[in-house]
């Protein structure tokens, strides 16, 4: 049943034609959370203890290193389906999805760096969670050159796959490192068993801020995997027919 | 008989599971290597490094911070709830740097057992309220954190 509408989505043309019709719905809910979760997290949230007004980077720091962690694990699982099952959409989706994953994970680097600087006294440390974030955003690049390297896209996203699927071992270390190891990066807010440790009116745009940097991703990787269909069968049939209803 | 996408997919996760054991023992093996700063224990028990800098983290004690009355010297003592170390420095604060914050200095011990720090860092914890949830905290001693 899983597998059937696996494979349903997965066909090209379905694919192309229930990705245009979700795409203006997408980004009508992204501006929606964007907006919200900005003037709840720069207007509304009180400003900190400890830190002021400065904690507010918190609102773009926190969703982008969130994503830059799943962004990963969803580009190692597509190309794990992509090497298992060789559904040509899923390589595209992983594949797709290395730009978006290190877009994010630089985001998270430098919004981080501008972070510490007020608040710790220094814009980059070598303690585990950078550097394992860092490691992170090297894999992503690796990611991308390899793809770009090699000539049949096939047989690269199959090479990527692996690479991606030996890089997922970093994801529990970023997540756990705080917790591990000394680290001069604080411990996990939210992201606990326990009961966050953030006042719920900070909370609450934090996690619309998450959830419209979830659908942003949505859109970008709906939007590349399109380009990316388009590309590399320019002379499907599908695509004919397509062009014959747009006339 | 299995077929070719079940022989792959065990290939896969025997592979992925490989690379999670190598990682593991390799990571166990640095588990030293890979701690950001020393406490006050270690230090006390001299397992932090004597002849080069090394970073000491802690909280500083409440009332402990002494500044000299000319100059940008400072000492302040550190602890880790369980040992104590006198630290110096010279030099300017970071903004966060207060009595009961967690702060990572890097330097090295005199000879008599104070860290003479080159660098002080500002640890923030995790918590996040505002100042009026803050205030009402310390007011009840019992949820007051450590």
């Amino acid at each position: 049943m899983f597998m059937r509408f696996i494979y349903k989505f997965s066909s090209p043309p379905y694919f192309y034609s229930i990705s245009g019709k979700m795409l203006p719905w997408l980004t009508a809910l992204f501006f929606l959370l964007l907006g919200y979760g900005l003037y709840g997290g720069l207007v509304t949230a009180p400003a900190d203890y400890q830190q002021g007004d400065s904690f507010r980077i918190i609102y773009v720091h926190v969703p982008a290193a969130w994503m830059s962690m799943f962004i990963y694990v969803v580009m190692a699982i597509s190309g794990g389906i992509g090497l298992v099952w060789r559904i040509k959409l899923a390589e595209i989706v992983s594949i797709s999805s290395a730009s978006i994953g290190a877009s994010f994970t630089f985001l998270a680097l430098v919004t981080g760096s501008l972070w510490g600087k007020p608040m710790w006294g220094a814009w980059w440390v070598w303690d585990a969670r950078l550097t394992s974030e860092l490691v992170l955003l090297f894999l992503y690049l690796g990611v991308i050159g390899l793809y770009n390297g090699i000539e049949d896209k096939r047989t690269a996203s199959r090479a990527v796959a692996i690479l991606a699927l030996v890089g997922v071992v970093n994801i529990p270390i970023i997540h756990y490192s705080v917790e591990w190891w000394n680290t001069l990066h604080q411990g996990a807010t939210v992201t606990k068993l326990d009961k966050p440790s953030i006042h719920i009116d900070m909370l609450i745009p934090l996690l619309v801020m998450a959830g419209a940097f979830k659908v942003y991703y949505a859109i970008a990787l709906l939007l590349r995997c399109r380009n990316e269909l388009l590309e590399r069968e320019p002379n499907g049939k599908w695509i004919d027919e397509l062009l014959e209803k747009v006339k | 008989m299995k077929s070719i996408k079940q022989k792959r997919l065990t290939l896969i996760l025997l592979m992925v599971a490989g690379i999670a054991i190598a990682t593991f023992f390799g990571l166990r093996a640095f588990n030293d290597n890979l701690m950001y700063f020393f406490s006050a224990t270690d230090v006390i028990e001299g397992k932090a490094p004597k002849d080069h800098l090394f970073r000491l983290g802690g909280m500083v004690v409440k009332g402990s911070v002494v500044r000299q009355p000319s100059g940008l010297t400072v000492r302040f003592v550190l602890t880790d709830m369980a040992k104590e170390v006198t630290v110096e420095y010279t030099g300017i604060l970071p903004d966060l740097f207060r009595e009961g914050q967690g702060i990572v200095a890097n330097g090295k011990l005199d000879a008599n057992g104070v860290f003479i720090a080159q660098e002080v860092l500002a640890k923030h914890d995790e918590n996040y309220m505002p100042p009026e949830v803050a205030g009402s905290m310390k007011n009840k001693p019992a949820e007051t954190q450590k």
